[in-house]
């Protein structure tokens, strides 16, 4: 094993893998992640905490996998490079480690215009393929990118996310093999909706034996409304919810609707499982935990197996 | 060429309320080519800076003049004789022009009378564009011509990033993704054998953070 991570071992052994996620609180009321790790238990392998997410600012990622891991569940780190250069990505990664982190999601992070602070200075120092390089050549070599030697070795599980839809889609999947290149373990994916163009994405990087290479992880969220889909659909770049997916949902009465998207959710997951190529799914309940047990549940996927270290 | 664009008239006006003379200083360099500090905007700037100053009651007196460019030192020093005449410069060069006058006449105030934008192309009349952050340490042979420490909002080395719809970037509609310009260039010179290829992290020490950057050239020296 690379790392003591729990999603790895569950991957390693062959099971169809399930995170979630939870997103940390605009605010320091611990209480929050709390309530919600309490939903997420026992319907993951590992539960991913977002860093500030959207460029708002909540409370950070880590004291959220803290909060998580207290909970009894293990947490996934997500680390933006958009705030920190390389010195605070070490540092944090080195502190995340010894506090018993151990699954890492390398992101770029949303640019700073979305947030609540568009005045902010980016930093992207270095991107989110070359932290993958960073976390990998500490892990593997025993060594900061530097070439110093490290005084005890962080064991993470290296992760990164993939946006299968964003343009130009010729250029996702060779996006994908640098990933795999620099030293990706496992990837998940954005929300999945357009499962023909997401048929197409998995061919090509078949093609490139790089499902053999890194364990895929589908992404998918559940749609609360037909309003939700569009406003997705039209807001947030590189979602793509066609429009009979969208229909489904709408011609439900609007009562109705939440549960036709919990519906389409699971179907997606079966058809997912099925797929050649693809090792477990993502679901991202944003704000809507309190599904999660139905969703993963309803896709035959509990109890989530119990494999030993 | 650097790029600028005019600073508020109410901001300069506000910057010169102290004083009874002074100085407008242009520069025939790059912000005459962008329009913004060139002899024609000294005259302008001028002209309406003593039409509101009489408005209000309380003329001032201008001396203008356009340098040839104001970051070379032999086309300061002709100022040096009249300058503290005055109590304090205008100028509507740019950033370094204007800094560099500031370290030649200790005495005078210098007042910017521009924000001093980029390092950028023409794209066509009255639109210009940036091109170049001045990193220190270029790429372009790798990246199709084209820069992804500019061109791209996050400055990424291994791009597009999700956030790339249609070549449009997600931070404007008006912005061209970067990286997909990169990918288009690199597909019609047929170099796309150049994406594949993992890059080493960038030296930023080249860039600003090595701090103030000098060029030493002992051969001209």
């Amino acid at each position: 094993m690379k790392s003591a991570s729990n999603l790895e071992r569950v991957l390693t052994a062959g099971h169809f893998a399930v995170t979630g996620e939870c997103g940390p609180p605009r605010g320091a009321d611990p209480e929050k992640v709390l309530k919600k790790a309490a939903l997420v238990k026992g319907n993951v392998d590992v539960c991913n905490v977002t860093d500030n997410q959207t460029s708002v600012v909540r409370m950070s990622s880590l004291a959220g996998c803290m909060l998580v891991k207290q909970s009894g569940i293990e947490p996934l780190l997500q680390m933006v490079v958009r705030d920190r250069n390389r010195i605070a990505l070490q540092s944090d990664l080195l502190g995340a480690a010894a506090l018993g982190v151990h699954n890492l999601l390398c992101l770029s992070g949303d640019h700073q215009k979305f947030g609540d602070d568009p005045k902010a200075k980016n930093v992207f120092d270095i991107d989110s393929i070359q932290l993958i390089h960073l976390v990998k050549t500490m892990r593997d070599e025993g060594i900061f990118p530097s070439g110093e030697k490290l005084d005890g070795v962080p064991r993470f599980y290296i992760g990164c996310a993939v946006n299968p839809f964003a343009d130009p889609f010729e250029i996702r999947v060779p996006r994908l093999k640098l990933k795999v290149d620099a030293g990706a373990d496992f990837v998940q994916t954005q929300c999945i909706y357009n499962m023909d163009k997401f048929k197409l994405y998995m061919e090509g990087a078949r093609k490139q034996g790089l499902h053999e290479r890194v364990k895929i992880l589908a992404g998918v969220t559940p749609l609360k409304s037909a309003g939700m889909a569009k406003f997705m659909n039209r807001m947030v770049a590189g979602i793509d919810i066609p429009d009979e997916v969208i229909k489904r949902v709408a011609d439900e009465p609007k009562e109705k609707q939440a549960a036709k998207g919990i519906e389409i959710c699971i179907e997606q997951i079966q058809e997912l499982k099925e797929m050649e190529g693809i090792a477990g799914v993502h679901v991202m309940a944003i704000e809507w935990e309190e599904k999660l047990n139905e969703i993963v549940g309803g896709a035959g996927l509990l109890p989530r197996p119990v494999v030993e270290q | 060429m650097i790029t600028g664009t005019p600073k508020p008239i109410e901001e300069i006006l506000e910057m010169i309320e102290p004083y009874d003379n002074i100085i407008v200083a242009g520069c025939f360099g790059c912000v005459t080519v962008c329009r913004v500090g060139g002899d024609k905007e000294v005259q302008v700037l001028s002209s309406t800076l003593r039409l509101a100053r009489e408005a209000s009651g309380r003329k001032i007196e201008i001396k203008e003049i356009c340098l040839e460019r104001q970051c070379d030192p032999e086309y300061l020093e002709p100022m040096r004789p009249y300058v503290e005449d005055y109590q304090a410069v205008l100028s509507i060069a740019c950033g370094a022009g204007i800094q560099f006058m500031a370290e030649k006449f200790m005495k005078t105030p210098l007042l910017p009378g521009i924000n001093t934008g980029f390092l950028g192309v023409t794209e066509r009349q009255g639109e210009w564009a940036e091109r170049c952050q001045g990193c220190g340490d270029c790429v372009l042979h790798l990246t199709g011509g084209i820069c992804p420490v500019t061109r791209c909002a996050k400055s990424i080395f291994h791009g597009p990033c999700g956030g790339s719809v249609n070549g449009t970037c997600e931070v404007a509609k008006d912005i061209k993704c970067g990286w997909q310009l990169i990918i288009d260039r690199l597909k019609s010179l047929d170099q796309m054998e150049n994406y594949g290829k993992l890059k080493p992290y960038k030296g930023w020490d080249a860039s600003r953070d090595g701090g103030p950057r000098r060029i030493l050239r002992e051969d001209m020296i």
